[in-house]
């Protein structure tokens, strides 16, 4: 790259990601983002300057290194750039995808001090996708066996990361979902339009070449306890990465209307059980068709969800959103994709009450309208009522999107094992242990509703603490 | 995949089966329920574990073929198989040795009262089971019942079997008889138990309903099961499955569960036979108002 000078890197413009028409992919649930082609990827990969102190990888929670990889997409050695993320990024396909690059690596990004900041997360899923398509996911050697065995409960980014680190280690490891599919919120509720679950499969699939065993339908605290696992089932260890899962409710009157789903349940239906191609598949989902819905939150779940509802058919989509667009915490692209596609947004709107007619089915909501205060724990400004601002807006759907509690299950069957009062898992954050004794806890399940490259990093930092405690138990 | 034992109809649309599940057999507990999904593209269909068998390894499932999935499941012969079944989900039966216990079950409610009033005969309790149907070849389980609990009481809407009318009146003429009642648990179409909870409440008699909303996941990630019990929200399948038949709102539930198109609300509403009966009788009647 020496040929290039700073100054006609920083001339080079940020390559805009080839996507679906608007119009076109709010009616269908393909990919909305297409990816970039070699020519992009390689002209892309030159606007990085190729800093001496590589300030991007601080902005990486789990400090792929940024720098490297870019030189080797310019250098068009796209399988070595997969290599190289991979060394700390064990699910790229998917975090290329989902990331909010623009608040983690592409914030700190220097060419981003004048123009816009290097396209490391496109980069990053073209280098990943050119793997997966091109010369397939390479599978890596595994250590000698160890004779341990580690169980992992979830099969999200948390259980998979953790899985693909301790089978190369040696040990032998067994994963737990819940679910008669793999991934968890990659796959029930992440839609097929942002994230394919074809790349979920395979990265799956890799991890079975690899020798990791996968057991569907299988509920811990029910099918088998934790102390059972540990116990008679033979497991040295045992890795809980069961999400969040548990959705929260507005707790305003006629929320159990008809035609109110939480997004878990809504996104479920269409994605993990195909409502959107219902009849095909059996389970049905409320019909959009020419029908008002409304989304109340405004993180990606939220965003998900309202454009889900778009592509079923929705007459109009809507966020309803206690604060102002500045505080929206979904991914930029996410809110801009939205957008494109025709979503409503009403920002600064509060709901009071669901109203439904006689038969139970939902037909409006009273909003009052907010106005931001000073800021919060949180450092957004706080929302405060409007008063005699109350409105009624017609909606024959209403999807809450305000984030997760923790699941009840293994709180309920883990004596031992110690949870905060919103019910998260204790844990000591440099070793993901647990009050319990070989147990180790990470992902959304110990910092509530966060992101898969958090979850993925904690499956990580477990499995190092985990293969240090198999070697030392006593430690 | 699942492998299905035995497979035989116990009345017309209502078929057991008895499934190789040697964990969820060794596991489960009076009260809990199994997901099931009969093909890969079926829907995930609570089902009540009706009995189980350690030694064996297996789990019998008493279904009643209504929408697609049901009857879908219904057409599995022995030896064939199904996608999954997960489980045992929900929280187990509340068992102690309360008395005299009285176990009610609607249509196919019989099956999923089974498991409960068996558990609450090897606890001590005195027990006497009520089996509703709405006409003779409809009653099921009834030798079965006979083996478990101390007295057997068959009515039939039409009178062609047994006693001539609804469990509620059964239940009110034993209450009438002056036989001190420690427990009611009801299971059936909601009318029913709503009717059953009416019938229960100027006594003061401890009631408890198995509820059967519709589920998705069946682990409390969906919320989609969610109930009105004492006026607060509960998920039925982590929470429940059974509430206290005086705190629920049973409005609520009838509508939540009418959400989908008649096809697949019965698709997922295992006791439809019994609900139809129990829709056209006047809930005044059935209150004895
Ligand atoms: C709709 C939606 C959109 C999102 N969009 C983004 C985004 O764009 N970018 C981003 O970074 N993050 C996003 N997130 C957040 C991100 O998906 C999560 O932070 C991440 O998936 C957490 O990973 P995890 O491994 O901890 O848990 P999960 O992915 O939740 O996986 C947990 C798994 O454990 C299983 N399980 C639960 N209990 C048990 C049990 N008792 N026994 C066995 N298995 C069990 C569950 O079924 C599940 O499959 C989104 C979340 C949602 C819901
Ligand atoms: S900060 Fe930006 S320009 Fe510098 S190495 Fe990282 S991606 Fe390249
Ligand atoms: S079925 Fe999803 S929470 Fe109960």
């Amino acid at each position: 790259m020496a040929e290039l000078s700073k100054k006609d890197r920083m001339k080079i413009p940020r390559q805009a990601m080839p996507e679906q028409e608007p119009g076109i992919r709010n009616a269908n649930f393909k990919e909305v983002n297409l990816g970039f082609t070699e020519e992009l990827a390689v002209m892309e990969a030159m606007r990085c300057l190729q800093c001496p102190k590589p300030v991007c990888v601080e902005g990486c929670p789990v400090g792929v290194k940024i720098k490297d990889f870019i030189s080797l997409v310019a250098e068009r050695d796209f399988a070595g750039a997969a290599a190289k993320i991979k060394e700390d990024n064990v699910l790229p396909a998917v975090c290329g995808r989902v990331c909010p690059q623009e608040e983690q690596c592409e914030m700190k990004c220097v060419v981003g001090n004048k123009n816009a900041p290097v396209a490391i997360g496109r980069l990053e899923r073209f280098v990943a996708d050119y793997e997966r398509e091109q010369i397939g996911l390479r599978i890596p050697e595994c250590k000698p066996k160890t004779g341990k065995k580690v169980a992992i409960i979830g099969s999200g980014p948390a259980g998979l990361s953790c899985a693909a680190d301790l089978i190369q280690t040696g040990h032998d490891v067994t994963v737990f979902e819940a679910l008669h599919e793999l991934g968890g919120v990659l796959v029930y509720g992440i839609p097929e339009f942002r994230l394919p679950k074809e790349i979920v499969r395979v990265e799956v699939e890799a991890l079975q070449k690899l020798g990791v065993e996968f057991k569907t339908n299988a509920v811990i605290g029910f099918t088998d306890s934790i102390d059972e696992l540990l116990s008679t089932e033979g497991f040295d260890a045992v890795f809980i990465a069961v999400g969040a899962g548990l959705p929260y409710f507005l707790n305003i009157p006629g929320e159990n209307l008809n035609g109110i789903y939480s997004a878990n349940e809504f996104l479920t239906r269409v994605n993990l059980m195909k409502a959107y191609r219902f009849p095909e598949y059996d389970t049905p989902v409320f019909d959009c068709k020419d029908k008002n819905v409304a989304v109340f939150g405004g993180g990606n779940t939220a965003m998900d969800a309202v454009r889900t509802a778009k592509r079923l058919g929705a007459k109009s989509a809507s966020i309803v959103y206690r604060r102002s667009e500045k505080e929206l915490p979904a991914r930029a692209e996410e809110i801009h994709h939205a957008k494109e596609e025709g979503v409503h947004f009403e920002f600064l709107n509060n709901p009071l009450e669901f109203l439904g007619d006689e038969n139970g089915w939902l037909h409006g909501v009273k909003l009052q309208k907010m106005e931001l205060g000073e800021p919060d724990a949180s450092g957004r400004r706080r929302p405060i009522a409007v008063q005699g601002s109350e409105y009624i807006m017609d909606i024959n759907m209403a999807v809450i999107a305000i984030g997760n509690g923790s699941n009840p299950i293994l709180r309920q069957t883990t004596p031992g094992l110690d949870f905060n009062k919103w019910g998260n898992i204790l844990v000591d954050p440099d070793t993901m242990k647990t009050s319990k004794k070989g147990v180790f806890a990470g992902g959304d399940i110990v910092t509530g509703g966060a992101t898969v490259i958090l979850a993925m990093g904690a499956g990580r930092t477990a499995a190092k603490a985990i293969n240090e405690y198999l070697a030392n138990p006593e430690v | 995949m699942y492998k299905i034992v035995e497979a035989d109809f116990l009345a017309p649309d209502v078929k057991r089966f008895i499934i190789d599940a040697p964990k969820i057999a060794r596991k489960r507990k009076p009260g809990q329920f199994v997901i099931v999904r009969v093909t890969d593209h079926g829907e995930r269909v609570p089902l009540t574990i009706a009995d189980s068998d350690i030694e064996n390894g297996t789990i019998t499932i008493i279904v009643q073929g209504i929408g697609k999935s049901t009857k879908q499941l219904n057409s599995l012969e022995k030896g064939q198989f199904i996608q999954d079944v997960v489980g045992p989900l929900g929280k187990a039966s509340h068992i102690e040795n309360f008395g005299t216990a009285v176990s009610i079950g609607g249509g196919v409610g019989t099956a999923i009262a089974f498991p409960t009033a068996k558990a609450l005969k090897e606890a001590g309790n005195y027990t006497i089971s009520i089996i509703g149907a709405r006409s003779k070849n409809l009653v099921i389980l009834e030798n079965e019942m006979k083996a478990i609990t101390d007295e057997v009481h068959v009515t039939t809407d039409d009178g062609s079997y047994g006693y001539h009318g609804f469990v509620t009146d059964k239940l009110k003429e034993i209450i009438g008889s002056g036989k001190k009642i420690d427990l009611v648990l009801a299971i059936g179409p909601i009318p029913m138990m709503r009717a059953i909870a009416e019938v229960t409440r100027p006594f003061g008699i401890k009631t408890i309903v198995s509820l059967n909303p519709v589920m998705v996941d069946g682990t409390g990630m969906c919320g989609g099961c969610r109930a009105t019990v004492d006026n607060k929200t509960v998920f039925v399948c982590v929470d429940g499955p059974e509430f206290d038949a005086h705190q629920v709102d049973f409005e609520t539930l009838i509508k939540r569960n009418r959400t989908y198109n008649v096809a697949e609300k019965e698709a997922l509403n295992h006791i439809c036979h019994y609900d139809a009966a129990f829709d056209s009788l006047k809930l005044q009647e059935a209150e004895g108002k």
